[in-house]
């Protein structure tokens, strides 16, 4: 799910080519320097190697070793032209990290085909994503181990990462860069479809929030609307349309909350709400002060956000 | 007759130098000492207090590490914890020790009474406390760094990093800073200009030269991270928007500079490891060492490489990748001098007896320890330059393990190496040999069971710095063993405080040359008398002790009843001057407090620098107020 060593992507595949080259060229030579070394220790013959021999030996080594390094120098090379290959038709997002997650748009030279989601990215299998990278604050790192290297979010500079995921799934990102207090929580869930359930996600994130239907849900719009959370969040189709904290139109549809802190259901998603703090001391959201009865009305009504 | 005479005449001379090289008795004796090798030692312990206090950081990290989700420390107190690890380890432990062993040692292997600046070496030493006693301050008050030991930009701006913390880790570098430089530059002098007659270029022992590439390269490296942190200081206090993109800053600033001097860092730590070495290998083997100009030149060729590495840190910045591919090239081809050396050694090892003592002395064990550690490091350096891996590799617990094997393996290892081997040189015994065997073997297991596990880790996608982590992606045992690891470690580093404490209340006499070692600094007894030589040796070769029973021959004319030196010219070590050496004195002692007020004061006032800096002219003006002394120039020294 978030390991390197299982490519799931076309960038991961070609890097984990350059680790098995340095590997299979560093594990025999580490080998050779231990024996040679066990074997220094032992007890003497009276003869040993001229300094000449020695002298000789030492320029084959040296002869050795720059070969070795310039075969995998070579391979480093090749491996990162592939990396910045030029790709045809690639879906284009833009990733902000924010202290401490991610904030998702999917482009489109069409305004109305453009939409915004929060800590998860989905991509159709077999063709390339072109991830613009920003910062809402400080550096970040966003990784994806199963579908390639990572590319820091840089204040002022606009980084660019490609990646071609080969292999349906859900994977695991994460930020690589410390980013302050909360960097151990910001985890980006992504899952890789077929094309076809992939523009079937994408057709459903571009509709504005489902109205509420039951009557405590109804409450909960209201009290969303009323109480703190509308100022930094947004929901399409309603009023609420805050932008420095995660959009969730469709927050009941993904799988985890706070940037892969909790599992998303009805019981975490209550438990976030009354309490923040307790589950990611630090984070921007602050607590707010809601009866049993608000705070049953305001899960009803996110948890309705399919 | 003759021979009476002489040895009264002798006893003359050492009554006569013992009067004038001792430092005062009592405790105001005790400060004002300007003895290297008090102040050697002095070094050596404060940096293993510092080296302790880091350690037990990372056992409480490690702790909370063990198990998924854990709750043992608040983010907060882990954040705090490793960026004071880091910074302790870096800038007052490694560099530090490595300094304070050259500090006493350097001017005993040349062969010289005392380190070329005496008063500024009281002085570097008195502003190493002073500052790492404030970070420690600081971290105890809940105001310790919180940015990592790299405080990367913005995050350690004011916006992102408010209040005192950065600020306390910002002045922390620039004590360390003015204490390393003042010793690097000792040492540049004290290896150029007072060695003994005859010891030319090409007879410097190794681990001379490899102190001055490190002082050279500290002379260097430094003042890109005094200028980084100068700028982060003035960012956060006084407006400035060196690092502000959104003013026309850049942050990435931050990352050239820090990485310019943060890389040769890592070799100013492990250069004089690999002197360390050299010293070792050469005495356990019973042979001169293999490829003595192979050595110095490898030394020299990593110490200009290591200048040209520095944006293999920065690969996933997104820098022009042909640019990039420049860096895996030079970062790869520091690997050959380092397997030159590494070749240089094992070939000393093969031909030479390392076994003709019976077993292999405890030295010797920590620097087989040294080859089976800092190779594998070394090679996940190699991996580490190639820009595709590092991109999945870098900020990962791979690179943890990665610059763990390579400064415990190629640093610690070969410096405890260095203190059994030198002990005996400070205090006349020898560390107890059993206890010494367990601290080697606890120290290996521990650390391989800590850090093996964490390349894994890293390439199963475990980011560094994270305080926690979540259950479900197999990094559940690996961490537990790593965590497991590093009490092992622990209990080892505590055998060998029992070991000191042991051997300095009853080991056995050492006698002065307990190693059978070739070069000068065991031509006098152990532990030195204060004015190290009573007279000065004169060498006319590479290993001037060998054969053991050799006389050494020497050099007389200096005088007995003042501080003089002999100062010899830097290349062929001709005599070429006497030199009236300083006396002890308090004023370094001074110096270094009110700078110490001054740069604790800036950090809550930029006119902490402009009042501060009064004082610090008065004392340094009082130091150097001109004395009248008898000139010592000229002669025939």
């Amino acid at each position: 799910v978030q390991s390197a060593l299982s490519p799931a992507g076309d960038q991961a595949t070609a890097i984990l080519g350059v680790w098995n080259l340095t590997l299979w060229i560093c594990l025999p030579m580490y080998v050779l320097v231990v024996l040679a070394l066990i074997w220094s220790l032992r007890q003497k013959p009276d003869a040993v190697p001229s300094d000449q021999v020695l002298t000789r030996a030492l320029l084959g080594f040296v002869v050795l070793t720059a070969a070795l390094l310039t075969a995998m120098t070579i391979g480093s090379y090749v491996a990162d032209r592939r990396l910045h290959a030029s790709v045809d038709d690639p879906i284009a997002i833009r990733i902000t990290a924010r202290q401490w997650w991610w904030q998702v748009e999917y482009d489109d030279p069409d305004p109305s085909q453009r939409f915004t989601t929060a800590n998860e990215l989905h991509l159709p299998v077999d063709r390339p994503a072109r991830i613009e990278l920003g910062t809402a604050d400080v550096i970040h790192s966003l990784w994806i181990p199963a579908l390639g290297g990572k590319e820091d979010l840089i204040p002022g500079r606009n980084n660019v990462l490609v990646l071609t995921p080969r292999r349906i799934g859900h994977y695991r990102g994460q930020c690589a860069e410390f980013c302050g207090l909360q960097h151990a929580h910001m985890a980006l869930d992504v899952q890789v479809n077929d094309a076809a359930a992939f523009t079937a996600w994408r057709t459903h994130q571009l509709t504005s929030a489902a109205p509420p239907t039951s009557a405590s849900a109804i409450a909960g719009e209201k009290l969303f609307g009323r109480l703190a959370c509308a100022l930094c969040h947004a929901i399409q189709g309603t009023d609420a349309g805050g932008h420095s904290g995660p959009d969730l139109t469709h927050i009941a549809s993904r799988r985890t909350l706070a940037a892969g802190t909790l599992p998303l259901d009805r019981a975490t998603m209550a438990a976030w709400i009354i309490d923040p703090q307790k589950h990611k001391p630090g984070a921007t959201m602050p607590a707010v002060p809601l009866q049993a009865q608000e705070l049953s009305a305001i899960v009803d009504y996110l948890m309705g956000l399919q | 007759v003759n021979t009476t005479e002489s040895s009264s005449k002798s006893q003359r001379d050492r009554d006569a130098l013992l009067a004038t090289w001792s430092d005062r008795p009592g405790f105001i004796g005790w400060l004002a000492s300007v003895d290297h090798k008090r102040i050697g030692l002095r070094y050596i312990a404060t940096a293993l207090v510092f080296f302790t206090l880091a350690g037990v950081l990372a056992l409480l990290m490690r702790i909370q590490l063990s198990r998924p989700e854990n709750h043992f420390l608040s983010p907060d107190q882990y954040n705090q914890m490793f960026s004071m690890h880091g910074s302790a380890m870096m800038f007052l432990f490694a560099v530090p020790i490595m300094e304070a062993l050259a500090i006493y040692v350097v001017p005993l292997m040349v062969g010289a009474r005392n380190i070329s600046f005496p008063r500024l070496n009281a002085f570097s030493y008195w502003v190493y406390l002073f500052g790492g006693i404030m970070i420690f301050a600081a971290f105890f008050l809940n105001i310790g760094p919180e940015a990592g030991w790299t405080a990367y930009v913005p995050l350690s701006s004011s916006d992102f990093s408010p209040g005192k913390r950065t600020d306390f880790w910002a002045q922390m570098i620039t004590f360390t800073e003015v204490a390393a430089l003042c010793v690097a530059v000792e040492l540049v002098a004290t290896i150029l200009a007072m060695r003994a007659p005859g010891m030319t270029l090409r007879r410097i022992p190794l681990f001379a030269w490899s102190m001055l590439v490190t002082s050279l390269m500290i002379i260097f490296a430094m003042p890109a991270v005094m200028l980084a942190s100068t700028f982060l200081i003035t960012d956060r206090l006084i407006g400035t928007q060196f690092y502000n993109a959104a003013e026309g800053g850049d942050a990435l600033l931050w990352q050239h500079l820090f990485w310019f001097f943060g890389h040769p860092e890592v070799y100013i730590i492990f250069m004089p490891a690999l002197g360390i070495i050299s010293s070792i290998v050469e005495t356990f083997s019973r042979r001169a060492i293999f490829g003595y100009t192979a050595m110095v030149m490898a030394l020299i060729a990593t110490g200009f490489l290591s200048f040209g590495l520095w944006v293999h840190h920065m690969f996933a910045t997104g820098l022009p990748p042909l640019g990039n591919s420049f860096y895996t090239a030079a970062s790869m081809m520091i690997a050959i001098p380092s397997g030159v050396q590494v070749f240089c050694w094992i070939a000393t090892l093969w031909t030479g007896k390392p076994r003709a003592g019976g077993r292999i002395a405890v030295p010797l064990l920590f620097v087989l320890g040294f080859f089976a550690l800092f190779v594998l490091g070394g090679m996940t350096g190699v991996m580490l330059a190639a820009v595709p891996l590092d991109l999945q590799v870098h900020d990962t617990y791979f690179v943890v393990a990665h610059f763990h094997y390579v400064l415990i393996g190629g640093a610690v290892f070969p410096l405890m190496g260095g203190l059994y081997f030198w002990f005996p040189k400070f205090s006349g015994k020898l560390l107890g040999e059993r206890l010494g065997r367990w601290q080697f073997w606890l120290f290996f297991i521990g650390f391989n069971a800590a850090f093996f596990p964490m390349h894994l880790l890293g390439l199963m996608g475990m980011p560094r710095r994270v305080y926690t982590y979540p259950a479900g992606l197999g990094w559940e045992l690996p961490n537990l063993i790593a965590s497991v690891g590093s009490w092992i470690i622990a209990v080892s580093v505590a055998l060998f405080v029992v070991n000191v404490v042991l051997t300095l209340q009853r080991g056995k006499p050492a006698g002065d040359n307990p190693w059978g070692a070739p070069d000068l600094s065991w031509a006098t007894s152990s532990p030195p008398p204060p004015y190290n030589f009573e007279q000065m040796p004169a060498v006319s070769g590479r290993e001037p002790l060998w054969p053991l029973d050799r006389e050494l021959s020497v050099m007389t004319g200096l005088a007995t009843d003042k501080r003089e030196a002999l100062l010899t010219t830097p290349m062929e070590a001709a005599p070429a001057t006497r030199w009236a050496m300083p006396d002890p004195g308090l004023w370094p002692l001074w110096s270094a407090l009110a700078l110490t007020v001054l740069f604790v004061w800036s950090i809550f006032s930029p006119w902490g620098v402009v009042w501060g800096a009064i004082p610090v002219a008065l004392a340094l003006t009082v130091w150097f107020w001109p004395r009248r002394s008898q000139p010592s120039l000229g002669g025939d020294a």
